[in-house]
């Protein structure tokens, strides 16, 4: 799931940096499904657009994945 | 989204200059997502008001609509949406979250 996540990033802002990572060992006594994630994207499309919509961008990216099989997703953005 | 769902999200967003739709209640959050949030406001002294989604499936969709946002916690000040617990902590940290507030 993790390379398919990153393939969807990468095609969604051509040229970005994508670095991911499952982190839902962190949370074992979580009481809902779906895995914990960590992305850092590094897009200089990302300039000039506030925090809320760079995270709503990619969370449009990830939509399917958003349903069901991630349950959090950790987002660091930058633009360099 | 229908109109009866979006006046429903909106009198609550309203009801409070700092609102925070999270899974649990503040004294008792039901994830470590919400528990930051809550932890947060908490630290910086600032009164909120809070909706537990877990509480109402359909405004647990419905927010995540409005807001064009597929998670929670979902924090609202002065009835625009701020963000989820990565951003609320990247503007704690910067002081942007406390000048929001003020405004």
């Amino acid at each position: 799931m993790l390379n398919r996540i990153k393939q969807k990033l990468e095609a969604a802002f051509p040229g970005a940096k994508v670095q991911i990572a499952d982190t839902s060992a962190g949370h074992v006594t979580h009481n809902s499904a779906g895995a914990h994630l960590a992305v850092l994207i590094i897009y200089k499309g990302f300039a000039g657009k506030s925090l809320v919509e760079q995270h709503q961008l990619v969370y449009a990216a990830l939509k399917e994945e958003m349903k069901e099989q991630v349950h959090a997703l950790k987002i660091k953005t930058r633009t360099e | 989204m229908n109109q009866e769902m979006k006046k429903i999200i909106e009198q609550k967003i309203n009801s409070s200059k700092v609102f925070l739709f999270m899974k649990g209640t503040p004294e008792d959050p039901q994830c470590g997502f919400s528990a930051q949030v809550v932890q947060i406001l908490d630290d910086l002294g600032i009164e909120f008001g809070s909706f537990d989604i877990l509480s109402d499936e359909s405004i647990r969709q419905g927010i995540k609509e409005y807001s064009n946002w597929p998670t929670i916690p979902q924090l609202y000040i002065n009835g625009k949406f701020i963000g989820g617990c990565d951003i609320v902590r990247e503007l704690a940290a910067s002081g942007e979250l406390m000048e929001l507030i003020r405004k």
